[in-house]
């Protein structure tokens, strides 16, 4: 079972979160063309390595956060605020 | 019979102490301190089991976890329990156990007829035979056949009456095994600072050295068995050690998260009053240390499996721990050292030996061990091996022959010690995905390197003799104690023991076959024989993992501990491959089996799921309330009164909400608080319809869609104040929508100044409703209710009179059933004295409470739809009738692909309302279809979303989606339902979903 380590919590276990996918894939705007939309709405990479990811601490501080996971190894390399770029994270 | 096979002195039995149980309804004794095993083995008991597939008689094999045969149904009433090993089951008086797998006895069995049969019987055989004809139907008439010739054991039918712990717990280090190689690790890590957890699977600690009767062995000039008092006392002693014995560590897991079932009261005939049956811990170490040991294989000859037929070092332990005599007269078949300690400690017990027949050659025989044995006139046949084994229910000769070839000898024995070298457990390691390297000299897999942080110590390194374990675990904790961050002072030292010089292992796996009829058995549990591994290799089964699966291989509850290596060395024979070419299969959790209660733990039954109960709860209990679950909460259905089943209740109490007035309890609906100064922008964006018109004082319908575009939620936003709102969400969607906006404040847009807070349980709510609510509400409100101060949609503050006080509240006029109503919200205590102070001010006005099922009677009549069966995740607003409310002047999650083709196509189902001819009831989950009499497939127009018997129109009506429903108003469909009934069929007619009160005129009255 993963230890996560919110970034306002410290490290806590797997069962307080919730899984929110990729965290590189940014809401379009309003007006954005269908296709842009379909692509956010429908589209994901499935790397083997790191990905960077959203889990929400649903279960604790209420806070969305991205966690960079290696999808082969399930190491967790990073983790850092929704809204900062992650440490190591290429995307 | 009174022990006849028992020793006079010596093991660790307390011969004090004698335990009465029953095996297969025969009376025995034994004594505290016996496992099941050694208990029928010291009355003579060999024959325990017949095997899975050829009904073979079998003995007891091993003295541990890695059992394959002697698995017993113990029956404990309730608490009966099939396949538990009888060798790591400790006796207890009164213990009744039974053998498995025969019929109609363990001695007449039968399913025996398989074995003469076996030639029809070979690997895969149920793939190659019941594969045709080649349709499913053929294969469910086998199933049934095949299923129950196959079951071994009874499992239990009454419900389960233990009870079963979860622990969590963290340390430094966490030792895994209690051998001499685990206790000095424990040791080391301990006295450098670390908090240690230390777990071995049997009663007490020890690991091969638990009552071993070595005169020559000592550690640090002491006897072992002094040894380990000391060590365990010394980490007891210790306030940062956690000593856990009967403790099996059966899985490793990310972030080294450890696994591990402690079996609290197995040993017991039932759990005392106090008693877990069994506590699950996971265990988050720094660092753990590995020291599992290693499992003991056999060697594959015909006649391998006959009772009587033990493991060398299995053989050892009965004799110097339980003090158990496994034979008269044996023979030692090995191809290594260790059997000489079993042939020397035979000796020592008066059992007579034959021969130890050694597949090496006499040169090879340098091994200290062998010297000493060969120094005690023990015969020694070298260059030699066992072809068969004969005998029908106990062993009685074997064959010598040697290796080179040449005329054989039979000798008369009752006992065969077999040894075909050791495999590391490496079990755990292995799952924590840790590589394994092949050792030539062990002919075994050892463990190489992990990314996580384990070290390997003593026997499952390959470590053979005491000194050699003791050292490699002193080291290890030490490392895993740095690794964790603690370097103590080195004040503590290395254990030591004098090294046993080994000598050399010659692999062999098995004989050569001299005839077709002697099976030379691999895998003991499921039957698997050396002509299984070559047969499945000559049909292209290549792949060591498309071997296991295709002859079953290491698949039974002993998953292979002493038969996997053995059968991957067959097949690299059969490939001519080297064995490290072939690898092993994967190593899954769990390590021995779990007991399926011990998962869940206290979360069973009641404790599944939190019970969520609304303030006004013990009132509905009070007043005879049926309960409905909602999600996690528990809901009053209806209030029947004597007489009445509970459809009669909801029925009577959906038409005075009509006539009358009636009181509901909404306190689950979900609540969210918003505050900030761009509220009104963020609803307009998480909304379908427009929120910057809003006035403070005024609330509104909303609709929310999912990104891509299908409805996710409705409900009522309030403005309470100028930057102040309240949401609600419906009951069983509150925490996926409060997941969701906190996701579009804090990830999309967190430039937006609004602050969320979840306050459903902060206040009760109840809904009255009819049309005397506006009398009922102004008997007990401090405000001016009339439609003119208060009109429909009006938000406001009040104080609501009752027995108990004044009590505040918000006020919101917003109806759910279609007629007058008013929600009154109050902090949660006061919930249940509002609650009452309405019930008593509208007695006069003929109030009555009513629950979820006159609610949904009433929203039916209404055409209100219900996140769930009508917005079932494929609907859009527009398909529910909503689709005015999208407003075309602004963007919100979900429109964007609105426009897609098939969502705006003229065929979508839309809502429409049912109404059956005929006077019929409605088929549950009902098709839509034009002809009950086409063939099928019957085309479908869509179905039945809800359904109920309407009151107050005294008709059966339904909400549904059809196939452009909105087009269909006025004609005539059938809703069948051929599944639940070939009959259940009747005629409907579409029309508008709502009712009763199209034009809303008694809800804004």
């Amino acid at each position: 079972m993963l230890l996560i380590p919110c970034p306002w919590c410290g490290p806590r276990n797997q069962l307080e979160f919730t899984y929110g996918g990729d965290a590189t894939v940014k809401r379009p705007l309003p007006d954005a063309p269908m296709k842009t939309w379909l692509e956010f709405v429908y589209l994901r990479d499935n790397p083997r390595g790191p990905h960077q990811e959203l889990w929400h601490h649903s279960a604790g501080c209420r806070q969305w956060f991205k966690v960079l996971r290696d999808t082969q190894t399930h190491d967790i390399l990073a983790s850092g605020r929704a809204d900062e770029a992650l440490p190591g994270a290429t995307a | 019979m009174t022990q006849a096979f028992r020793l006079p002195t010596g093991g660790i039995i307390d011969r004090s102490r004698p335990l009465r149980f029953e095996f297969d309804g025969t009376a025995y004794e034994g004594y505290a301190g016996d496992t099941l095993a050694s208990a029928l083995l010291a009355n003579g008991v060999h024959l325990v089991a017949r095997s899975f597939k050829y009904h073979r008689p079998r003995g007891i094999l091993c003295s541990g976890s890695d059992e394959p045969n002697a698995l017993l149904q113990l029956d404990r009433g309730a608490r009966t329990e099939p396949n538990v090993r009888a060798t790591t089951q400790e006796l207890f008086d009164g213990l009744i156990a039974a053998s498995q797998n025969r019929w109609p006895s363990l001695r007449f069995d039968v399913g025996a007829i398989n074995n003469a049969l076996s030639r029809l019987l070979p690997a895969g055989f149920y793939y190659k035979t019941f594969m045709w004809p080649p349709t499913p139907r053929w294969w469910l008439r086998y199933e049934h056949f095949i299923r129950r010739a196959a079951g071994i054991g009874r499992s239990a039918t009454a419900p389960d009456p233990d009870r079963y712990e979860h622990q969590y717990a963290h340390c430094d280090v966490l030792v895994i095994g209690g051998g001499p190689a685990g206790l000095a690790a424990a040791r080391a890590a301990a006295h450098a600072g670390a908090r240690v957890i230390v777990c071995d699977e049997n009663p007490a600690f020890g690991g091969d050295l638990r009552g071993m009767n070595d005169d020559s062995a000592n550690i640090d000039g002491k006897a072992c068995a002094t040894w380990i008092d000391e060590a365990v006392r010394d980490l007891s002693d210790s306030a940062d050690v956690t000593l856990l014995t009967r403790t099996t560590a059966f899985g490793y897991y990310d972030g080294n998260l450890v696994a591990l079932s402690e079996r609290v009261a197995d040993h017991l005939a039932a759990p005392l009053a106090h008693m877990p049956r069994q506590r699950m811990w996971k265990v988050r170490a720094g660092t753990v240390v590995l020291a599992s040991g290693a499992h003991e294989r056999g060697i594959a000859y015909a006649g391998n499996d006959l009772p009587g037929t033990l493991l060398a070092g299995a053989a050892r332990t009965y004799i110097d721990r339980h003090a158990v005599r496994p034979g008269s007269r044996a023979v030692v078949f090995t191809n290594n050292d260790s059997a000489y300690a079993a042939a020397l400690s035979l000796s020592r017990a008066g059992i007579a030996i034959g021969a130890i027949v050694d597949a090496r050659e006499d040169s090879e025989l340098t091994g200290a061990l062998a010297v000493r044995a060969r120094e005690h006139g023990i015969r020694i046949v070298s260059g030699s091996m066992v072809p068969a084994a004969h005998g029908s229910k106990r062993v009685t000769a074997v064959d010598i022959e040697s290796l080179s070839g040449g005329r054989g000898t039979r000798v008369d024995c009752d006992l065969v010690c077999v040894s075909g070298g050791w495999n590391p457990a490496v079990h755990l390691f292995s799952q924590a995905r840790g590589s394994l390297r092949y050792d030539e000299s062990l002919a075994a897999f050892v463990p190489e390197r992990s990314p996580l942080a384990i070290v390997a110590a003593g026997g499952v390194n390959g470590c053979s003799d005491v000194g050699g374990a003791l050292a490699d675990g002193h080291a290890a904790g030490l490392n895993a104690a740095a690794k964790a961050g603690f370097r103590g002072p080195a004040s503590y030292a290395a254990p030591h023991a004098e090294p046993v010089a080994p000598g050399r292992l010659r692999p062999l796996w098995s004989v050569p076959a001299r005839d077709r009829s002697g099976k030379r058995f691999v895998d003991l549990q499921n039957d698997v024989t050396v002509s299984d591994i070559a047969l499945a290799v000559r049909e292209g089964y290549e792949s060591v993992e498309h071997l296991k699966r295709y002859t079953t291989l290491g698949m039974g509850t002993d998953q292979g501990k002493t038969s996997n290596i053995v059968g991957l060395a067959l097949l690299a024979e059969q490939l001519h491959r080297p064995i490290s070419a072939v690898g092993t299969t994967t190593f899954r959790p769990p390590y021995t089996p779990v007991t399926l209660g011990a998962y869940p733990g206290e979360e069973a039954g009641a404790h599944l799921e939190p019970t969520r109960y609304s303030a006004m709860h013990d009132w509905h209990v009070a007043h005879g309330a049926r309960f409905i679950n909602a999600g996690l909460w528990r809901r009053a259905h209806s209030y029947p009164r004597a007489g009445e089943t509970p459809d009669d209740a909801a029925n009577r109490e959906a038409k005075n909400v009509r006539t009358n007035v009636g009181l509901v309890d909404v306190s689950t609906l979900g609540k969210i608080e918003l505050q900030g100064n761009d509220v009104a922008e963020f609803l307009n964006r998480v909304y379908i319809n427009r929120w910057d018109t809003l006035a403070v004082g005024r609330c509104r319908y909303g609709v929310m869609l999912r990104d891509d575009g299908m409805v996710l939620d409705d409900g009522t936003t309030s403005r309470l104040a100028d930057s102040h709102y309240l949401m609600t969400t419906t009951t069983v969607n509150a925490v996926e929508v409060m997941q969701h906006l906190e996701a579009l404040l804090q990830i999309d847009w967190p430039e937006l100044d609004v602050y969320l807070t979840s306050v459903t349980e902060q206040w009760s709510a109840a809904a009255l409703s009819g049309p005397k609510a506006r009398e009922v509400l102004a008997a007990v409100v401090d405000i001016d209710v009339s439609n003119a101060a208060f009109p429909f949609l009006a938000v406001g503050t009040c104080t609501v009179r009752g027995a108990a006080g004044p009590m505040p509240a918000r006020l919101f006029r917003m109806s759910y059933s279609g007629e007058l109503a008013y929600e009154i919200h109050v902090p949660a205590d006061r919930g249940r004295a509002t609650w009452e102070a309405l019930l008593a001010a509208g007695a006069r006005y003929g109030i009555m409470p009513y629950g979820t099922e006159a609610m949904s009677t009433l929203r039916i009549e209404k055409g209100h739809v219900v996140i769930g069966p009508e917005a079932d995740g494929r609907t859009t607003a527009d398909d529910l009738g909503m689709g005015k409310l999208v407003n075309a002047a602004k963007w919100c999650v979900g429109k964007p692909l609105l426009s897609r083709p098939a969502l705006i196509a003229p065929d979508r189902w839309q809502l429409v309302g049912l109404t059956a001819l005929d006077g019929a009831v409605m088929p549950r989950g009902a098709k839509i279809v034009a002809d009950p009499d086409h063939a099928l497939p019957n085309p479908m127009l869509g179905h039945v979303t809800s359904w109920c018997w309407s009151p107050n129109l005294e008709s059966w009506i339904a909400l549904a989606l059809v196939a452009n429903g909105r087009a269909r108003h006025g004609e005539t469909l059938w809703a069948v339902s051929p599944l639940a009934d070939a009959k259940a069929r009747v005629r409907v007619r579409i029309g508008p979903p709502t009712f009763i009160d199209p034009d809303g005129e008694r809800l804004r009255g």
